[in-house]
């Protein structure tokens, strides 16, 4: 599937993973809330989905034979709100809202406030369950769609993802894609220091599953990584795409304090301007 | 389509393992989702009727609740079975946030509901979970008294748009409908109407304790009204407001425990609205033990003697007031 990589303009989707991440940025310095080092990592691969993989309709959001897209990792809700709005589901300008009193853009997705947001989610361990009903549902309804899942690495240590993850293969999901956002750093700390998830590989296989590991932060690997999952046939495919927390300003790589913490303006403004040189 | 069952003793799990194959047959979008007691839920018959819309996710509540609200996301209408012990409480935030938060069209068929489970014990009695349910924003939640209504209540709660909580029993129970009965979601039925002495107030199996024990009351010359709040919420307030205006004295029986469930629900609404005498018959906050199910019931509080009891000692209360 590599040479479906060939014909992808690389260039513009690390563009549109950069616009993302510098929105982010903004929208949660500005609502001096949310979490931008988990948002940050996922933006290569929400690029890579929201503007090349993802047949999606912004002009209607509730088209019946949309892909679906499942944010597991609900609390990286600002990656997402900055995808939709580039995709044009919502005004840019609505990120100035985040998190506030009356807004669409809640603190986690909604899917009855949020215009593309195919399901609600949140309570960590969930969105693969989810996504194993929306594939049920499309298989039973002969629809050819499929059902992407964006789960983080400190979902691993949730028994219900691997449920989840027992289901899809027992029911042969070859609709559903799922790619781990491994960035190797959760609330606590380094997610394999707090509670060991390795070996995540071998984990996803003795579940059913076929894995490819990439680098997350590699646009071409992860046009074909996720290219190679969607050739599934009979046995459901999960990426473990390998990422830096905090992606793309040096002050928030790495480091387990903005998992949930907001930049101030200052700390923003100077990520925003390292993302500007980098460009 | 209907159930003949008149005169029967059938457990409420059983007439919903008979509505939902016909249901089956006339929604194609209803699927049934198990854990592992698919024979205890009565979904065999609609797993053999319908293989491809019948899933068992094996010991795995959570799982199923929130692949319910995904299948339910795409218009299905996932009937969700397991017991309401781990209905109500191993998939308790998966309901809540995936299924009531969502407003997500997820139908839990909860049986082995309350102590009338029996000898399973503790561990299987569900005596919490229409308080659990209730504190949920969207749910609805059901409790039907006999197999009728049971049977109704599936086709009922499948016309209805919303997360529905549906409290089965696993025992056999007798049979108080006749052929008539209209179920209508949200509306409690004043099933005896004998007197304004006092009202009892019931859902579930209790119903059928409940008419027995207005048997008994009238030979005693206390003349009662019966109602079966087969809906728990939402509360058919105005009925039950009326009823106690009309009576002045309200007796609420139920399998579960006093904390939370139909009595709590009925105080509450009776406090702000039409204080008067309550007193509430259920699981005196206290775990019971492994049993025959109709004996449990007798032994901690919930006998027809106690209700009677319970009911006279109400209105002398009220006289002397």
């Amino acid at each position: 599937m590599d040479s479906h990589a060939d014909q992808v303009n690389i260039k513009l989707l690390e563009d549109r993973a950069s616009e993302m991440r510098k929105l982010v940025v903004k929208m949660i310095a500005n609502a001096a809330s949310g979490h931008v080092g988990g948002s940050l990592s996922s933006a290569d691969i929400m690029s890579a989905l929201y503007f090349h993989f993802l047949r999606i309709d912004p002009l209607n959001p509730r088209w019946v034979n949309r892909d679906r897209f499942i944010l597991s990792k609900g609390h990286c809700s600002p990656v997402l709100y900055a995808a939709l709005a580039l995709r044009g589901f919502f005004p840019v300008e609505d990120i100035w809202s985040l998190r506030q009193i009356g807004c669409h853009l809640q603190g986690h997705p909604d899917m009855n406030k949020t215009p593309g947001v195919d399901i609600t989610t949140g309570s960590l361990g969930q969105g693969l369950s989810a996504g194993v009903g929306m594939a049920l549902a499309a298989k039973l309804k002969g629809q050819g769609h499929r059902i992407y899942v964006l789960l983080g690495d400190a979902e691993m240590q949730e028994g219900m993802t691997w449920e989840a993850a027992m289901s899809a293969s027992h029911f042969r999901l070859d609709n559903i894609t799922a790619v781990v956002d491994y960035n190797k750093l959760q609330t606590d700390g380094f997610t394999n220091t707090i509670m060991r998830i390795e070996p995540l590989v071998d984990k996803w296989r003795a579940f059913g599953w076929l894995v490819k590991e990439i680098d997350g932060h590699d646009m071409p690997e992860v046009i074909a990584g996720i290219s190679w999952a969607n050739s599934s046939e009979g046995i459901p495919r999960a990426i473990i795409a390998h990422t830096i927390k905090g992606k793309g300003a040096s002050i928030f790589e790495n480091k387990v304090e903005w998992h949930g913490a907001p930049p101030t303006l200052e700390q923003a403004d100077c990520a925003l301007k390292e993302m500007e040189l980098c460009q | 389509m209907s159930i003949v069952l008149e005169g029967r003793d059938i457990a409420t799990r059983e007439a919903f393992g008979q509505a939902i194959v016909e249901l089956g047959e006339l929604r194609p979008e209803v699927v049934v989702l198990d854990a592992d007691v698919s024979k205890a839920c009565s979904t065999g018959p609609f797993a053999k009727r319908f293989p491809d819309r019948s899933f068992n996710f094996g010991c795995a509540e959570q799982n199923m609740m929130t692949v319910a609200a995904g299948l339910a996301s795409e218009g299905m209408i996932p009937f969700a079975c397991t017991f309401a012990a781990f209905a109500s409480m191993r998939a308790c935030e998966m309901v809540r946030t995936f299924c009531c938060y969502t407003k997500l069209n997820v139908k839990i068929a909860a049986s082995h509901a309350g102590i009338n489970v029996g000898q399973d014990g503790p561990t299987h009695q569900a005596i919490e979970d229409i308080n659990i349910m209730r504190g949920f924003p969207n749910m609805t939640i059901v409790a039907p008294a006999d197999a009728v209504a049971a049977y109704r209540a599936v086709f009922a709660v499948a016309d209805y748009i919303g997360p529905t909580y549906l409290r089965l029993d696993r025992n056999k129970t007798p049979v108080i409908y006749g052929e008539d009965y209209k179920f209508e979601l949200g509306r409690a039925d004043v099933i005896l109407d004998e007197g304004c002495d006092l009202a009892v107030i019931s859902a579930g199996v209790m119903v059928g304790r409940c008419l027995r024990a207005a048997e008994t009351l009238k030979n005693r010359g206390i003349r009662v009204t019966v109602i079966d709040s087969h809906t728990i919420k939402p509360l058919d307030a105005r009925t039950i407001v009326d009823v106690a205006r009309r009576t002045g004295a309200v007796l609420t029986a139920e399998d579960h425990s006093i904390i939370g469930g139909l009595g709590t629900a009925v105080a509450e609404e009776l406090s702000e609205e039409e204080p008067v005498l309550v007193k509430r018959l259920g699981i005196r906050d206290c775990f019971t033990e492994s049993g025959p199910g109709p004996d449990l019931l007798d032994k901690y509080g919930l006998s027809v003697q106690a209700v009677a009891d319970s009911a006279e000692a109400l209105v002398r209360r009220k006289e002397t007031r």
